[in-house]
């Protein structure tokens, strides 16, 4: 008789452990070969495609590092959120209240010279995202109130608040009847480096600070056992609330800067559809680089060159871009699964059953 | 005012089917955050099996198996591999929504066969349907509404009176005792984690079949969530989910209702209502500390026979 038991693993050497999460990634491109096979289109065909439509030229390259740019940020903040068991599905929200306060004070403010006007707009935002995060945070630390329906709800809440604005008082006389809020000026549009918006320098160096501030802070240091154990960080003396409220600041903080950084970088004003579905996407990213800030960069690059890949099949193949969304939850599953491979091992039990009495 | 809250009735169907299942889920001990994908996945394949084949009863079925495909890679996941509930949840609508889109694109646009329409056709229950005020809102509907009274009594009787309820709860509230007691847990987690998820896909097939018959990109626009938001409302009870899935289902429609009357509000602003709401009521909910009004004690914890 053949039995398995399940016994949970002390220790798994590195090496092993991303070999598991590896195969793990080969075996949902598999299959999610076979679901696009299945909707009768050819996965090798598809594939090769989505990589030489977000690699091949160097055109495609920069379409996909601003697509990288925005999902990094993004992840970040997440990630911060969910370092303390912070269920944080408000990326989408807090991303559009940093653009929309951006937009304010682009539209509003004049005279400042760039510099300025790109940091006031930066602080903005940053306080929009927060001010967004803070609402449901609050609400946790000082009534347990379900932070995952509260942020997603804030998110639909924001989309309307937007989309208001822009079909209503803030839309433009220029645009002839066209519901679009007005252009950002000059000095409100980030400036380049290397052809690509500074962006990319901005993400970079938060990569940096936030793995600092996690690893190496006491604050960090604080969220990491909340995460892990409520009980543990009350039973050190910890202010369970003021942690919560703080992680979430900064949380919604740098999503509203990716807010900031889409509306001026790449938006030039405000729109609805702004956010993109970063915030979510950004939780599976989140998620695969195991909560850490430097995974987080390779990690997010290599799903942008998914999306990237996604919306250049969309045209040069007439396959929709949806398959990209799908290829980022079979992928997670997959790597979702392998976790308990690298958590647990697997015994097969062998009794043998005794054939002859033992005189 | 007749018509509005018949109309109450029919925008709040999705909501009833979609947090009933979930309710069946969570009494289970899993806390699936994917309803909004299940219901996607239901409402595209309930749209195109009842498109191809002009049968409702195709669509039907096909809005079911989805949701129990779906629900069944979330169960072999959190249960058997111990995943994440929340992440492998969020996952589900994330993969769901893709999924929904994907397969949509080419049926965009495109009408409910004549067939299918007949089917949902408005029917008048003899008797009931004569009474005043409660006829003309509640018994002058299609046979899915129907069907929605039918599985709120039926549920109720499961989770209140039959030994399988009781069982289920047990596992709910504490896997381990429950497997001490000789309950077979992971055959109900699975079973009710599925079950709950085919009725999730079928409140999504209700919108694109009935509510709208035509295929319209994200048609449940927040719904599951607003469903997941009312199990708590709810508190795990599937008559308050009935009560619950029709307030809502009325702030979903009161802006239509509002611009008939005269009174103009930015459609915007109402559209925010639902969702507003559903805030108010999870934090209120969190306020109250009575007994029965608890979730299940093992929500969102997995079990692990090995470790207990």
């Amino acid at each position: 008789m053949t039995r398995f038991n399940i016994i949970k693993r002390d220790d798994l050497p590195k090496k092993r452990e991303w070999i598991i999460r590896t195969l793990a990634i080969l075996f949902s491109l598999v299959s999610a070969g076979l679901v696009i096979l299945a909707l009768g289109f050819d996965p090798l065909e598809v594939f090769p495609g989505m990589v030489t439509g977000a690699l091949g030229t160097e055109i495609r390259l920069t379409q996909t590092i601003l697509k990288a740019i925005p999902l990094i940020v993004t992840s970040l903040g997440i990630l911060v959120a969910f370092k303390m068991n912070f269920w944080n599905i408000g990326g989408e929200g807090q991303i559009l209240m940093g653009a929309l306060a951006a937009a304010y004070v682009a539209l509003n403010v004049e005279g400042l010279p760039k510099p300025v006007m790109l940091l006031l707009m930066a602080a903005a935002a940053m306080v929009a995202g927060g001010i967004w995060a803070f609402i449901p945070a609050f609400f946790k630390a000082r009534m347990g109130v379900n932070e995952t329906i509260f942020t997603l709800m804030l998110n639909y809440i924001a989309i309307k608040f937007v989309t208001y604005l822009q079909y209503g008082p803030w839309k433009s006389p220029e645009s002839q009847g066209f519901p679009k809020v007005a252009t950002f000026p000059d000095n409100a549009t980030l400036p380049k480096l290397f052809g690509i918006h500074i962006g990319w320098v901005i993400a970079l160096i938060l990569v940096v600070l936030v793995y600092i501030f996690i690893n190496h802070t006491k604050k960090g240091f604080e969220i990491r056992v909340v995460g892990e154990s409520k009980e543990t960080a009350r039973y050190a003396g910890m202010n369970i609330s003021s942690v919560i409220i703080v992680a979430m600041l900064i949380s919604g903080g740098l999503c509203g800067l990716t807010g900031m950084i889409q509306a001026s970088a790449v938006e030039k004003t405000l729109a609805a559809s702004l956010s993109g579905g970063y915030g979510f996407t950004a939780i599976i990213t989140a998620w695969l680089a195991r909560l850490n800030a430097i995974a987080v960069l390779f990690v997010c690059f290599a799903f942008a060159i998914l999306l990237q890949g996604g919306s250049y099949i969309q045209i040069s193949m007439q396959i929709p871009a949806a398959v990209a969304d799908m290829l980022q939850g079979i992928i997670l599953f997959f790597v979702l699964g392998s976790e308990f491979f690298i958590q647990y091992k697997i015994g097969i039990i062998r009794k043998n059953i005794p054939q002859k009495e033992v005189a | 005012m007749e018509g509005f809250l018949a109309a109450t009735v029919i925008a709040g169907m999705p909501l009833l089917f979609a947090t009933t299942g979930e309710i069946i889920t969570e009494k289970s001990g899993l806390l699936n955050l994917g309803v909004e994908g299940l219901m996607l996945m239901g409402a595209i394949m309930g749209f195109v099996a009842g498109y191809e084949t002009g049968n409702p009863w195709m669509g039907l079925l096909g809005a079911i198996l989805a949701g129990a495909a779906g629900s069944l890679i979330f169960a072999f996941l959190t249960i058997t591999l111990r995943a994440n509930q929340v992440v492998t949840g969020l996952t589900l609508t994330i993969f769901g929504t893709g999924f929904a889109s994907f397969m949509g694109k080419s049926y965009v646009g495109l009408v409910v066969p004549q067939t299918i329409k007949d089917f949902f056709v408005k029917i008048h229950v003899p008797l009931l349907g004569d009474i005043p005020f409660i006829g003309p809102v509640f018994f002058r509907q299609d046979v899915f509404v129907y069907f929605g009274y039918f599985l709120v009594v039926l549920v109720s009787l499961y989770f209140y009176r039959t030994k399988r309820g009781l069982n289920l709860k047990a596992v709910g509230e504490s896997a381990a005792s429950a497997d001490a007691s000789g309950i077979n847990v992971m055959v109900y987690k699975y079973v009710h984690t599925c079950i709950g998820g085919a009725l999730c896909a079928l409140g999504g097939a209700y919108m694109s079949l009935v509510m709208m018959s035509v295929w319209v990109e994200n048609v449940v626009a927040g719904r599951g969530w607003i469903a997941v938001a009312l199990v708590i409302f709810a508190s795990w009870n599937p008559i308050k989910a009935f009560i619950g899935a029709f307030l809502f289902g009325g702030l979903s429609i009161l802006g239509f209702r509002l611009q008939s009357m005269g009174i103009h509000i930015s459609q915007y602003w109402v559209d925010m209502l639902p969702y507003a709401a559903t805030i108010v009521i999870i934090i209120l909910s969190s306020r109250k500390n009575k007994k029965e009004n608890q979730p299940p004690a093992d929500l969102g914890i997995a079990y692990f026979r090995e470790e207990r």
